[in-house]
């Protein structure tokens, strides 16, 4: 059990459950993004799993997980600038008071 | 200048005055007669020219008559109209009527309407309304008639609410509107029914084929009997006759034009010239011939107490209407023609009379407060004089001979009843007319003493048409009716009802003045003298050497020995009591139901559908939170679904 996939799938859906109820609950901006991150790497850390377990898909997977850090860094850069600029004009870290999208 | 200009040019003038004065008139201010009375002038001598060329035979009309094209009006695949104007005998006739009185009153009215602030309105109206009457009477399709027909029916609305600012005339010109309406939809459907029965618009060609055909989807009593009700409505029969008293809230001239000259002449014109189609359905010529006779009586019966003096010609109108209609119902076309024409002439005259007369005693219409104005205006006295002997038939007067031809040819083609209930009518006839002349012109002034010492002749621009109008109501019979049982206007118009003559298997009668037709004639002459005597001793008389005053208590003793057919004959028959009973209080009850369901359930359905969608949206809204996490948190819950759902199905 120690050294199996399993242990690692479980670890990853786990941290991706967390993730999940981080970006649903979290009323912080700063947190959801975090949240977002936390799901990210549950998939990277599935992916990397996969590919040390299954010989043939090794390459395939350093790959992808190279991909998806590329992504994620990309994507927080851009998720930050937008909660700043939001904060600037909103005064509030807090999203539910983001209703702009509602009038 | 060739007949193919010169036909056009009697509708163009009329419509050419309407438009220049329409638009300049007011500029013009008590000039403005000078363009539409020049106009009618115009069309008039042009009117002439063709009606004396086409009565002639001359070139081009022959015996059937010319017709000018003008244009191609609606080519749109098989309904092709086309526009074009037509004269043959029938035309001619009319066209003489309509253009000599209508010129006669337009320049009487540059007198009697002198004083009006709406002095080019009314001229330019008068030229709208000639113009209709013209083109009704040359157009040669049937479509180009019914637009016409609405023309003169507008032109009449105009000119009877002239003075709209006074409610009963704004009324009665809505009436008048609103009656011919009913007579227009039978018309527009009977004119429908020619079209889907053979194809075409054209009138000679439509009732050829409509003649000669074997099966017709519409049957032709049907058709007849549309066109009818056109011509009962324009020409004011029972039961639409109800607008045409009330018209009388229009000036005097207008009731002369709508009266004697045009718009009530239409439906006779329609009928007379729809002929054929009529002669081919005799079903449907016994209507006509009861309508018209009943209408007769009916009209006599009123104009017999009546107190407004335009009001008792209006009612005798009616009755000579009647007259007119029952000689087409009948099958003696020629003698309905032949009425309409000597009536046209003292009808007009006995109007404009009336006219000179309202103005003489200042704008007062009720012969209970006139009297003994015979010595005060001379010549309005004599004009009218002439034009109630001839109204009376009395010979050798116009409407001696016009009568005479349509009592004598009822009773011998058989139509016994007719002839009994018109030879009534024309004592009852006698008797209003000379009941009017007494009440006016015999016997002492019974309205206020200062307007008597102000009573004067008119001015001579009302005289000379009055005097002009009497020429025709003395000779026009003698000239059209002589000789007696083979009269030119027999000649003139024998080839326009020569189809319809055959198709009812009319056999002349050798005319016989020491027979039937003599004892006829004798008949008449008696029964209007004896009407005229009657008249005599109620009401008075002042001519020289025949000095009688009237009895107003004789009159109101012989009123109170029948108080029935007295008040029946004051009230009108309660005509206009049934049909306010019936179409105002009856009829707006069903409209305010039908108005209420309007509102209440079918508006309620559309509203309700409305109100629905909106309730449903309102509510479907609070699902757009606007907020980020709530659309996550269903992305995430739609994900966690479907792949459950993928799981549970597919999984196993």
């Amino acid at each position: 059990m120690i050294n199996s996939l399993d242990a690692y799938l479980v670890l990853s859906a786990l941290l991706f459950a967390i993730g999940t109820f981080g970006f649903l609950a979290r009323r912080n901006a700063i947190s959801m993004l975090m949240s977002i991150e936390l799901m990210l790497n549950a998939v990277n850390l599935a992916i990397v799993a996969f590919g040390a377990f299954i010989p043939g898909l090794a390459v395939d997977a350093s790959v992808i997980a190279i991909i998806v850090m590329a992504v994620a860094a990309a994507e927080a850069t851009v998720g930050l600038a937008i909660v700043i600029a939001i904060f600037r004009n909103r005064r509030t870290p807090l999203v539910d008071e983001y209703d702009a999208m509602r009038r | 200048m060739s007949f193919d200009t010169l036909i056009p040019l009697i509708a163009a003038l009329p419509i050419a005055g309407f438009l220049f004065t329409a638009a300049l008139g007011r500029r013009l201010g008590k000039q403005a007669h000078w363009v539409p009375v020049g106009a009618v002038v115009a069309a008039w001598a042009i009117s002439m020219i063709v009606a004396f060329t086409a009565l002639t035979g001359g070139e081009p009309f022959g015996e059937h008559g010319y017709g000018v094209k003008l244009w191609e009006w609606i080519p749109a695949g098989n309904f092709v109209v086309e526009a074009g104007l037509f004269v043959d005998n029938l035309t001619a006739c009319l066209l003489i009527v309509v253009t000599t009185i209508g010129m006669l009153v337009h320049i009487y009215s540059i007198g009697y309407m002198s004083h009006d602030p709406g002095y080019w309105r009314f001229f330019a109206y008068l030229n709208l309304f000639m113009f209709s009457m013209l083109l009704l009477v040359l157009a040669d399709n049937w479509l180009v008639v019914f637009v016409a027909w609405e023309l003169v029916g507008l032109s009449s609305y105009l000119l009877i609410g002239f003075w709209y600012r006074k409610r009963p005339a704004a009324l009665a010109s809505k009436k008048a509107f609103i009656v011919n309406r009913v007579g227009d939809v039978g018309f527009a459907l009977g004119i429908m029914a020619i079209w889907v029965n053979t194809g075409t618009l054209d009138i000679r060609e439509s009732m050829d084929i409509l003649v000669h055909a074997d099966v017709l989807t519409i049957p032709l009593v049907a058709v007849a009997l549309l066109i009818f009700a056109g011509a009962m409505g324009k020409s004011a029969q029972f039961p639409l006759h109800v607008w045409l008293p009330d018209a009388m809230e229009g000036p005097t001239p207008v009731s002369a034009l709508i009266h004697a000259a045009t718009m009530v002449n239409a439906g006779v014109y329609l009928v007379a010239r729809a002929s054929p189609i009529f002669a081919s359905a005799p079903d449907a010529l016994v209507v006509v011939a009861a309508i018209g006779i009943f209408t007769a009586i009916l009209a006599a019966s009123i104009a017999m107490t009546q107190t407004d003096i335009k009001r008792v010609l209006a009612y005798s109108t009616l009755s000579q209407l009647g007259y007119m209609f029952a000689a087409l119902g009948v099958g003696a076309w020629t003698a309905a023609i032949f009425h309409l024409m000597t009536h046209g002439f003292f009808k007009g005259l006995l109007f404009l009379g009336s006219g000179s007369v309202i103005h003489a005693v200042h704008e007062e219409q009720d012969m209970r407060h006139m009297g003994g104005l015979a010595g005060k205006i001379k010549w309005t006295y004599l004009t009218m004089l002439i034009g109630s002997l001839a109204i009376a038939g009395i010979p050798p007067l116009a409407g001696f001979f016009s009568k005479d031809e349509i009592l004598g040819e009822s009773f011998k083609l058989g139509f016994a009843w007719v002839w009994a209930i018109g030879f009534v009518v024309a004592g009852m006839t006698a008797f209003y007319m000379f009941r009017l002349m007494g009440l006016t012109f015999w016997g002492a002034f019974r309205g206020p003493k200062e307007i008597w010492e102000k009573i004067h002749e008119s001015s001579a621009v009302m005289v000379v048409p009055l005097i002009l109008l009497a020429i025709p109501s003395i000779g026009l019979g003698m000239f059209l009716g002589l000789p007696l049982g083979d009269s030119t206007l027999h000649h003139w118009l024998e080839p326009v009802f020569r189809e319809a003559t055959e198709l009812l298997h009319h056999e002349a009668e050798p005319y016989s003045l020491v027979g039937i037709d003599g004892i006829l004639i004798i008949a008449s002459v008696a029964v209007a003298s004896v009407g005229i005597a009657i008249a005599w001793r109620l009401f008075g008389v002042g001519l020289p050497g025949l000095r009688r005053e009237g009895s107003p208590a004789r009159v109101q003793a012989l009123s109170a020995r029948v108080p029935f057919l007295y008040r029946a004959s004051l009230n009108k028959w309660w005509f206009d009591d049934l049909n306010d009973l019936l179409f105002i209080r009856i009829g707006g009850r069903v409209a305010a139901a039908a108005w209420w369901f309007d509102r209440n359930v079918v508006d309620g359905a559309v509203n309700g559908l409305g109100s629905v969608t909106r309730g449903a949206g309102r509510g479907l809204s609070r699902v757009q939170t606007g907020r980020v996490q709530n659309y996550a948190l269903g992305i995430a819950v739609g994900l966690i679904v479907m792949a459950g759902s993928y799981l549970l199905i597919v999984g196993r």
